[in-house]
């Protein structure tokens, strides 16, 4: 017991005081990019050539974010000319077509439903279905209940099963082996539900794109609310997302 | 032995330099190896201009290469000896052929062969459910139930299916179905651009990111003669060694969790962001997706770095140390967590565990120590104190794997220089080559082996993650044990389901 306290005097209290206080990630941290459209059109090709992604529209001068995996090969390749990585991570949207950007999103908050914010704002329960990837999405979500985050303090709880659910918040490709029992975890939620796809992987396959053993798109098999980029999403990502859209 | 091509670790060698035997010298050759305390690192299928053919990789205190032609069908390596049980199991899945007499042949990863040849399990993947026609472990009587969870867990945790045969509230036996993340990584990274082939490794198992890309840093940089500077290689070291130490955290704070240890969970869980924190430093990325690369790294770590992380490091080890103190002397964690899960030494050697699943029942191997790769040749080897096998010895091995990275990390920030590499992804593989290479992730030894053709395209990419060796001996753990021990069971060797899917 002693040893308890201890530890608990050492540890003292870590719980971040987002949203009401700001958060600054490391200057190394790739969030929403800047994108300079007056960049030369050889740089702008050449970023779009060694994106590993297919991320970047050299002809309109913007990246899918659905796509991107935050890999910051477009930067270096441009020496930060065309493309440059801030530290905002605020990268969640309502529409699929919103990620496809020349560097700027609409408000998430002004994009919400109003009858999910009546509905799910001040208890929101989601079911968490990994659905293939790499597991580095499902670490980062577990992330949030730990006294940093601390998800709960806001209402938002992940919970053991789909029935005890508000929705259900994806990650992964959707790998072929995983459709029957994503679409039977959906199934098993209650309507009125919300659906999130969260990372790279189940907005549009992520690094496994093209590949004969995965669906690759969330939305193509259920329809989605919230998509929040990144591979993974920084859980600060997650965590403003879910704020902005329910709250 | 004299049928074996001793290699060294990240060699690359001419595909004709491999000795290629009749299958029954092959056969032959592999059981005595195995007989006598050596280990296979790989044991896989590839086509050769429309020949199947086999490969091994196997080691004891050296590493060995053998090849020979796939018999139609051929009388099971397992049946003599279990090190081959998963092996065999997934070449009949991804090529269709059968090893006779295997005792456990079930699907791996459900899916089609990649020669379009009847499946062996009587499968058709385009009609069939997934996990097609899967016949459990049968364990009959009036007093036997059994308990199914998955493919969707509870948690925020991979899809997997269990299923534990059990008598009352022990278990007889407990059959681990995965597969269900199988997303084709073997076959797309062949096809795939050069600029795409990190990004899908490090897709592989983020949680090994690091692991993984510097097993195929070190496969591509050997087969197109690229070197690396020292101080890329540091940071390779160090980068490791944080995603050792952020994932041992992170699983004391689960097995904390996991018998209702509240505060150390609390305590764990922070600390554990704090390395993820420290890799986010290094390259942007919390599981350092992005920084290591075919000829290096992408970013440097200047002072500004080193300074952040020795700074961390001093802060955290205190830290780190009272909170372990506080689990591992608490009684009634010790009470949950000693004989609790044993795989004895003679059942782990069987099974070919690796990492800190196999230290903690006493086998030594650590390839760090035996291949040494980067750095590591140079920095002091951990050793492990109690070694029977229990949930106890897997936590302890955690719990001095962590204190000896910390060691390593400040050791290495305090070299001098900057690395000037640049990384390339405009190389040219050496022709009909032979490479595979060896590192220790933080469960244990990855390897990963590329075979090229005579213009140099990746013909076969071949991955074990650790975890295609463990998640047996996870199912032995469970033999005989309450139900309820199966978290703690499970925690203790926390395997990668994505990687072992593929």
């Amino acid at each position: 017991m002693l040893k308890v306290l201890k530890n608990r005097l050492e540890q003292g209290n870590r719980t971040s005081k987002y949203p009401k206080v700001p958060i600054n990630l490391y200057n190394r941290y790739r969030g929403l990019p800047q994108i300079n459209p007056d960049c030369d059109s050889a740089t702008i090709k050449a970023c779009a050539t060694a994106c590993p992604q297919e991320a970047i529209d050299a002809s309109s001068c913007k990246i899918d974010l659905g796509k991107c995996v935050f890999c910051g090969q477009c930067e270096t390749q441009s020496k930060g000319e065309f493309v440059k990585f801030t530290q905002n991570f605020e990268m969640g949207v309502a529409n699929k077509n919103d990620l496809l950007t020349g560097g700027s999103l609409p408000a998430l908050a002004e994009h919400s439903k109003k009858h999910f914010k009546k509905l799910f704002g001040r208890s929101l329960q989601l079911r968490q279905i990994s659905a293939a990837g790499c597991n580095a999405c499902e670490a980062d979500t577990n992330v949030l209940n730990t006294p940093f985050f601390d998800l709960s303090r806001f209402g938002i709880q992940f919970v053991a099963s789909p029935r005890h659910a508000d929705g259900i918040h994806v990650t992964g490709p959707i790998s072929r082996n995983m459709h029957a029992a994503t679409i039977t975890t959906f199934e098993a939620v209650p309507s009125p539900k919300v659906v999130i796809a969260s990372g790279s992987c189940a907005i549009s396959g992520g690094p496994f794109y093209g590949s004969d053993d995965i669906i690759g798109d969330l939305n193509s098999i259920i329809p989605v609310d919230l998509y929040i980029p990144g591979c993974p999403p920084h859980p600060i990502t997650t965590l403003h997302a879910l704020l902005k859209y329910f709250k | 032995m004299a049928n074996l091509l001793q290699i060294n670790n990240g060699e690359t060698v001419q595909r004709s330099l491999i000795p290629h035997l009749a299958f029954a010298d092959f056969r032959s050759e592999l059981l005595t190896f195995a007989n006598n305390g050596g280990q296979v690192v790989q044991f896989f299928g590839y086509e050769d201009d429309g020949v199947l053919k086999f490969l091994a990789v196997l080691r004891n205190e050296a590493l060995f290469v053998v090849g020979c032609d796939e018999p139609e069908s051929y009388q099971s390596l397992t049946t003599e000896t279990e090190k081959f049980h998963m092996f065999e199991r997934e070449i009949a899945e991804q090529y269709g052929v059968k090893p006779e007499g295997h005792p456990w042949l079930r699907m791996v990863r459900y899916h089609e062969n990649y020669r379009g040849k009847e499946d062996v399990f009587g499968n058709d993947y385009k009609k069939e459910d997934i996990p097609g026609n899967y016949e459990y472990f049968p364990v009959e009587g009036d007093v036997i139930h059994e308990v199914a969870v998955g493919p969707v867990h509870a948690g925020i945790i991979e899809p997997g299916h269990f299923r534990f045969q059990c008598i009352g509230e022990t278990v007889l036996h407990l059959e681990i179905q995965l597969g269900y993340q199988h997303r084709g990584i073997e076959k797309l990274l062949p096809s795939v651009p050069s600029v795409r082939r990190p990004i899908v490794i490090e897709g592989i198992a983020g949680d090994t990111a690091i692991g993984h890309s510097l097993c195929f840093s070190q496969a591509v940089e050997s087969l197109a003669s690229i070197k690396v500077d020292e101080g890329a290689k540091t940071i390779r070291v160090i980068a490791l060694e944080l995603e050792r130490i952020a994932n041992h955290v992170g699983d004391l704070g689960a097995l904390s969790g996991d018998v209702a240890f509240n505060p150390p969970a609390a305590f764990f869980g922070r600390l554990r962001g704090e390395f993820l924190n420290l890799l986010l430093t290094l390259c942007g990325n919390r599981f350092g997706k992005s920084l290591v690369r075919p000829g290096g790294v992408t970013q440097v770590m200047g002072e500004e770095q080193k300074k952040i992380i020795r700074d961390k490091i001093r802060e955290t080890r205190p830290e780190l140390e009272h909170v372990c103190d506080l689990l591992f002397s608490e009684p009634t964690v010790r009470a949950r967590f000693e004989t609790t899960g044993t795989v004895p030494y003679e059942q782990a050697e069987k099974l070919g565990l690796v990492g800190y699943a196999g230290r903690a029942s006493g086998l030594a191997y650590d390839a760090r120590v035996a291949f040494p790769t980067e750095c590591y040749a140079d920095l002091t080897a951990n050793t492990n104190e109690k070694a029977v096998g229990d949930v106890f010895c897997r936590a302890n091995v955690r719990r001095e794997e962590i204190m000896h990275s910390l060691d390593l990390i400040e050791k290495l920030v305090q070299k001098d220089g900057e690395t000037a590499n640049d990384p390339t992804f405009d190389y040219k593989l050496a022709p009909s080559s032979f490479v595979v290479s060896v590192n220790e992730g933080w469960r244990g030894e990855i390897s990963h082996c590329i075979l090229t053709d005579q213009d140099g395209a990746i013909t076969r990419y071949k991955v074990k993650d650790p975890s295609f060796h463990n998640w047996t001996g996870l199912a032995m753990s469970l033999r005989n044990e309450g139900i309820s021990d199966f978290p703690l069971c499970n925690k203790s060797f926390n395997l990668s389901y994505c990687g072992f899917d593929l």
